[in-house]
């Protein structure tokens, strides 16, 4: 499991930290093809997403609004305060309380549209996110088991959560923001259109220069952010390899070199650090600096033709009100565009795990195989990965109902390639592989693989209790069966004498239980399964003396009247095998018994012999 | 939190300077709007003029500023102007003194202006007035409301200036200048002193509840009126004042961006330097742990603490220095700003934040369950993908696809409810807060309304108190917002700090002792060795002799201590009782690097590191030459796919040696050793992950090369220690067997169970027979 947990490792490592707003997103390979595939994944929600556009179009509108109402009511206040002192009246405060109540009316209808909004964008989000990862559950059942070997498990897992996540957080804000943004921009540009053409044009002088300034220190700063990005990777790999190979370093007396160069890394990353994280805080007084400039502008050039009676003083003060809002929609608008475009790259991921190609689901034919004897037939089989690279050439041989197959061979000979073959996790490339007379590719795979058993060296147990997990061999066995089969692989002594016994819950990476329990688990489940033909793969280490028997022992009574294959390690086992295939580089170079291949002097008899030279 | 705050110590002095920018900013953003709304009020509406002085005043315009001063104060006004050639009066005042004369003479000035400017209807309406107060001098059949404006001017034997100007409303009014009348009225005693001041009077009170801000533009607008009736040109002052302002502006925002950005500057450097301090301070004090600590913390852990928690305090420091220092000064400035406006309507600020803070409060008590239980349904929901992704072939073996699904679906399900649920009421967050902000602003107009009206309140200390409510209450949002962020930052320092404090269990000796006839013979003397915090010790009273040139094997079942008693060689751990020496020498006496240069240790586990095949083998003596590297991989069997690679030695290694397998990652852990020539070799299971050909051809290749070094082996597999000159049977901590394979197939019961269960019977006498041979 502790792959596993590197794949972990990797994950978190590989979510931007310190990204701050303006961390380079990553950008997608083509953003307008997986844009409109996430509009049309976006499917019923199109008209819900309508929706929550108008409604912050409408709270924005409300919202710019309400100042506007308000000065009213200061106005009134102001007037009926100098008709009192003239003695010609008084503060109308029905007017004025009327206004307040007007505007706080529009401030709560306002909020409640931005409220209902968020509502509804939270939901579409979380449900869209929902769908992806099911999507992606269901996907990873329909795809060849090819697929995963070429790729690390933290790859599929990032699409799962990372990926996702991003996407449903974008989608949650973004759109908002992209609306209120963009309405608000437009709402000022026509007040400000409405008011003086003229002045609007002097005031969209400040447009170039932020849009310049914008995408100058963005790109600046994004140079950085990508310098930390890898430094810090850089970083966690340092520090992850050392303090795991942690006594290989001691042991060597490399700790002063060690530092040294994590130092050196360090100082990099410190560099990068601050300077991306000075870049992107220059951002907003910089943004301000340019607001107030156009403020500046806006204010003398508005002076000097109200000089020239081009316009009239009131107008300008109006005007003003608006150029100080101009600003503020560019900068988000130009973050959000950041976001989006990670949003794209994440979702362009997505869609491109759920467009890879799929197992067939059922041949066009199918067989339903009935009471499985166990006789299987290699005949003329050929595979590779890769079909220039033939592993397993022309490879015949004729297994029946109920012998002992032992696949022996130095590592990465490819003896699981057979076992996988024979399951149907690959199909061959050429030749056939049939169970009792039927192509197997003509079984649909659901019903071919409930005719085998699987042990594997790799106990993959899951997270829940030793009962499910013994059940997982067929499930509508009753308490009973999963017992008495924990009984015939011995594991019944221990499962009791644990606390409570078959009830435990296994842990996450199931270390709660010792790696030879688990091996007996997995033969129980293998047990309960009783299938007509049996896959076991031998531990060869790490399980001490006495739970070795007891596998041993287990093992047998598991391959007793089953076909079985077995990719075996140990000698006995492989003595009483009725078949011996010898793999060598993927080939198998010899076939035939114990004695047979002994008697050929080939492969086989030096390997064997080779354990007990003495030197 | 403390920690956070405590990591800036070294950083006092640059904090300090941080400080005083963030001040500088302060007081550049409150101040701004001032400049801002200048531009408009002064540079636009007064068209330029700050004063209510006027720069030049005809001789007319001067005797009418005087209409409605006491006689004192006229003596004063005047003594401020002198006249020039052309009769002139020109402006001679202090120009410092200007501001504080434009409020004294604001009153009479603005009271000028009025008259000067009074509407038709008003004007009507003070002529009948005042024939009302003395019929007696109402000339006969003077009817003033079908008169029209020259002819009641007629009336009054003078000809009436008049001029035409939108009011304020935008309607098109007529304006009389009403002061010549009043000259004639006061001269001709038809209008007495004490109407005067009673105009007077009234006009105080307007000030004193309007505020002086509020009226200043009548007196300016007198100003402007009597410049341009002097022939100054008024539209040369706007100009120049616009530029002036404008350029003040400029250097304002100039000042304040030069200040934000020189403290987002030592702000980002600072954050970063506490980052790369803390990564350094962590990894050098990780890297002198024994293992002990290495324990107590697990690996993994201690990865994240120099990793993610730096991060996170890197991140949190660069936060704190700029916006949760900024938002409490730009509070206190709001506040002194705000008392400055005399408004005294604190307790709307107060109950503004506290209606904040409860929100936030009460939005935290709902939804941080939820919160809490999110990550553990997020772990849940890794896991199942993870459990699915790591069985896929169990699961499909099994055909158990739909199961899989439903699982991950019922875990998918409940995160997305759960997210739905936080992220809603964070939701709720947003629009509650803004309408706070607008209720405050709403609650000010009114409360000031009623305040004005009592008269105990001006308007104008009302729009700025606005502004700067609005301020308080957005600086403690921002703190409130940010410190929810503080506790995760709290953590990470207290994991960190954690680390800091624990020091290595294992060190130097005071005094070092130096090997002076060394073999590398080790020796176990009594040796007992308990786990910190175990109950039981690991291992107990083991006694042994690693004779140099010999080879010395462990054997037994997992968990029986072999890996430990190892550890101890090259004090990985410290021995709890008795001692081991090397060349007679208790470890504990030499140095660290003495001792372990003399160790060739392969571990279990293949550890390699990034950089290539070379700088792998080199990593015990990096002036090893290529014939070294090329003779301790042939022995280690590594050269048959090293040579197969046409990189050969220089073919790279990625982190933690991911691209190579186990088995070759062993070979290169062995060769690896060898390089270093040690006087002890330590192969702690070295050989697992070779298959029994390459394991048997190193063994052969290696004891060959080995004839001076001591040998210690830990295997399981008892093909691999046959022919060891000493085997140890541990179980649970102590030595149940010593001697060979023959001696101990004959005298050790555990010894031959494992013999047993991993050979057959036949092999055995092989075994036996084979040693009988030699």
């Amino acid at each position: 499991m502790s792959e596993n947990n590197g794949s972990m490792n990797t994950q978190r490592r590989g979510r931007p930290m310190g990204g701050g707003r303006f961390a380079p997103g990553e950008k997608p390979k083509n953003f307008k093809g997986t844009l409109k595939k996430l509009i049309s994944y976006l499917g019923a929600y199109k008209i819900a997403i309508l929706i929550v556009m108008i409604l912050a179009a409408v709270a924005t509108v409300f919202s710019v609004a309400g100042p506007k109402i308000m000065a009213k009511a200061t106005n009134a206040l102001f007037d009926g305060l100098m008709s009192k002192i003239a003695g010609t009246g008084s503060i109308d405060f029905g007017y004025i309380g009327k206004i307040l109540l007007f505007t706080l009316g529009l401030y709560i209808f306002s909020s409640v549209v931005s409220f209902v909004q968020g509502w509804i964008m939270t939901g579409i989000s979380q449900k869209i996110s929902y769908r992806m990862r099911k999507d992606i559950s269901e996907k990873i059942g329909r795809m060849p088991m090819g697929y995963f070997e070429s790729r690390t498990y933290g790859e599929v897992l990032s699409r799962i959560t990372n990926d996702v996540d991003t996407l449903g957080m974008t989608l949650n804000q973004s759109i908002t923001q992209i609306i209120t943004s963009v309405a608000t921009l437009i709402g000022t540009l026509v007040m400000m259109l409405s008011i003086s053409p003229l002045m609007t044009l002097i005031s969209l002088v400040i447009l170039p220069v932020s849009a310049f300034l914008l995408s100058f220190i963005i790109k600046k700063s994004q140079k950085h952010f990508r310098t930390q990005q890898e430094y810090l990777g850089h970083i966690n790999g340092i520090v992850e390899e050392t303090y795991s190979g942690h006594t290989v370093v001691q042991a060597y007396n490399k700790e002063k070199e060690t530092i040294n160069e994590f130092c050196s890394v360090n100082n990099v990353l410190y560099k990068s650090a601050w300077k991306s994280q000075f870049l992107s805080g220059i951002m907003m007084p910089v943004m301000q600096f340019v607001g107030n400039m156009g403020y500046a502008d806006v204010a003398i050039s508005g002076g000097l033709l109200a000089i020239k009676g081009v316009i009239g003083i009131g107008d300008i003060q109006a005007f003003i009100q608006y150029v100080k809002q101009f600003t503020q929609p560019i900068q988000q608008i130009a973050q959000v565009i950041n976001q989006v475009q990670s949003m794209a790259a994440a979702a362009e991921r997505v869609f491109e795990f759920l467009d890879e190609t799929e197992e067939e689901q059922s041949p066009e034919d199918p067989v339903i195989p009935e009471n499985v004897t166990g006789a299987v037939r290699f005949d003329h089989v050929s595979y590779g990965y890769d079909p220039e690279k033939i592993i397993i050439g022309d490879f015949s041989a004729d297994v029946k109902a109920g012998q002992k197959i032992a696949i022996v061979g130095p590592t990465g000979a490819g003896k699981t390639t057979m076992v996988k073959l024979l399951m149907r996790f690959y199909d061959v490339n050429s030749g056939t592989i049939t169970l009792d007379g039927t192509d197997i590719r003509r079984i649909p795979r659901k019903k071919l693989r409930e005719s085998f058993g699987m042990v594997l060296q790799d106990t993959w147990l899951f997270n829940g209790t030793i009962m499910e997990n013994i059940r997982y061999g067929r499930l509508d066995a009753t308490d009973e069966e999963v017992i008495a089969a924990a009984k015939a692989a011995h594991a019944h002594h221990f499962i009791k004498s644990l606390p409570n016994g078959y009830d435990m819950v296994l842990n996450e990476d199931a270390s709660n239980v010792s790696q030879g329990q688990k091996q007996l688990l997995t033969i129980a489940r293998a047990i309960l399964s009783d299938s007509k033909v049996m896959i076991l793969d031998e531990a060869t280490s790490s399980v001490d003396t006495r739970t070795e028997v007891l596998i041993q022992d287990a093992m047998d009574r598991l391959m007793s009247g089953r076909t079985s294959f077995v990719i075996a390690h140990r000698l006995s086992t492989i003595r009483n095998a009725d078949l011996i295939l010898v793999m060598k580089d993927g080939d198998i170079v010899e076939q035939g018994d114990h004695q047979e291949l002994l008697a050929k002097n080939g492969f086989y008899a030096q390997l064997y012999n080779s354990q007990f030279e003495s030197a | 939190m403390k920690r956070i705050i405590l990591n800036l110590a070294p950083y006092k002095f640059i904090v300090l300077i941080i400080l005083l920018l963030l001040g500088v900013q302060a007081y550049c953003d409150l101040s701004l709007p001032q400049y801002t709304s200048d531009m408009i009020d002064t540079g636009i509406q007064n068209q330029g003029v700050e004063y209510a002085l006027p720069e030049k005043m005809t001789q007319e315009d001067m005797m009418y500023s005087t209409l409605f001063m006491t006689d004192d104060e006229k003596n004063e006004w005047t003594g401020y102007y002198s006249a020039q050639d052309n009769g002139i009066l020109k402006r001679t005042a202090d120009e410092d003194s200007l501001e504080e004369l434009s409020d004294k003479f604001l009153i009479p000035l603005t009271l000028s202006h009025q008259t000067g400017n009074m509407s038709e209807d008003r004007f009507r309406e003070t002529i009948k007035q005042s024939m009302q107060a003395s019929p007696e001098q109402t000339p006969e059949g003077f009817d003033i409301d079908s008169l029209s404006l020259e002819e009641i001017g007629q009336f009054m034997g003078m000809e009436l200036k008049t001029h035409e100007a939108k009011n304020e409303k935008g309607v098109m009014t007529t304006y009389v200048d009403m002061r010549p009348v009043m000259m004639g009225l006061i001269q001709s005693g038809q209008m007495s002193t004490e109407q005067l001041s009673t105009i007077r009077g009234q006009m105080e009170e307007t000030v004193s509840k309007v505020g002086k801000t509020t009226m200043h533009s009548m007196g300016i607008a007198f100003a402007i009126d009597a410049d341009k009736a002097a022939g100054v040109d008024v539209d040369a002052i706007q100009k120049s004042y616009l530029w002036k302002q404008g350029f003040k502006m400029l250097c304002m925002s100039i000042l304040m961006l030069a200040a934000s950005i020189c403290a987002g500057f030592f702000a980002a450097r600072t954050g970063a330097g506490i980052g790369r301090d803390l990564r350094e301070k962590i990894f050098k004090k990780v890297i002198g742990y024994s293992n002990t600590e290495i324990d107590k913390f697990s690996t993994a852990s201690l990865i994240t603490r120099s990793t993610n928690d730096v991060q996170q305090i890197q991140l949190v420091t660069a936060l704190l220095l700029r916006v949760l220092m900024y938002a409490p000064i730009l509070g206190i400035g709001s506040v002194i700003k705000v008392v400055n406006t005399g408004a005294h309507m604190s307790w709307i600020i107060i109950a503004a934040v506290a209606i904040i803070l409860m929100l936030v409060l009460i939005l935290m008590l709902v939804a941080m369950p939820k919160f809490k239980a999110m990550q553990k349904l997020v772990d849940g929901l890794n896991l199942i993908s993870r459990e699915i992704l790591t069985g896929l072939s169990v699961i499909r073996a099994f055909g158990r696809e739909k199961e899989e699904e439903q699982r991950f679906d019922k875990a998918n399900t409940s995160l997305m409810r759960t997210q739905l649920f936080t992220n809603r009421v964070m939701t709720f967050m947003m629009p509650c807060m803004m309408l706070v902000m607008y209720g405050v602003t709403l609650t000010i107009v009114w409360v000031s309304a009623h305040r004005i009206d009592a008269g105990d309140l001006q308007v104008g200390a009302m729009t700025a108190f606005i502004s700067y409510a609005i301020q308080i209450v957005m600086s403690f949002l921002m703190l409130t917002v940010m410190s929810v962020m503080l506790p995760r930052a709290g953590v990470a320092a207290d994991r960190i700090d954690e680390v800091l404090k624990t020091d290595s269990t294992v060190n130097d000796p005071e005094k070092t002792e130096s090997i002076s006839n060394s073999s590398g013979t080790v020796v176990f003397n009594n040796v007992s060795f308990k786990y910190p915090n175990a109950d039981d010790n690991a291992l107990e009273n083991i006694c042994f002799t690693a004779e140099s040139g010999k080879t010395t094997a462990i054997i037994g079942s997992t968990g029986c201590g072999k890996s430990t008693l190892i550890n101890l060689i090259p004090r990985f751990y410290d021995v709890t009782e008795g001692s081991i020496t090397v060349d007679g020498v208790d470890v504990r006496k030499l140095s660290k690097s003495d001792l372990r240069s003399r160790i060739g240790l392969v571990p279990q586990k293949g550890v390699l590191f990034s950089g290539t095949i070379a700088s792998n083998l080199k990593f015990g003596r990096s002036e090893a030459t290529d014939e070294e590297l090329e003779k301790a991989a042939e022995i280690a069997q590594a050269m048959e796919f090293i040579g197969s690679d046409e990189k050969g030695f220089e073919r790279a290694i990625s982190q933690g040696g991911s691209n190579v397998s186990g088995g070759q990652k062993q070979r290169l852990a062995i060769a690896r050793a060898i390089v270093k020539k040690p006087e002890i070799y330590i192969f702690d299971d070295s050989f697992s992950a070779l298959d029994m050909k390459t394991d048997a051809a190193l063994r052969k290749a290696l004891e060959a090369y080995v004839k001076n070094s001591a040998v210690i082996i830990v295997a399981q597999r008892i093909s691999t220690i046959m022919n060891a000159d000493q085997i140890l049977v541990l179980d649970e901590g102590r030595i149940v067997g010593k001697g060979t394979h023959k001696e101990l197939m004959r005298s050790c019961e555990t010894y031959k169970q494992i013999a047993s269960s991993q050979l057959s019977e036949e092999e055995i006498k092989k075994s036996i027979g084979g040693e009988d041979n030699e």
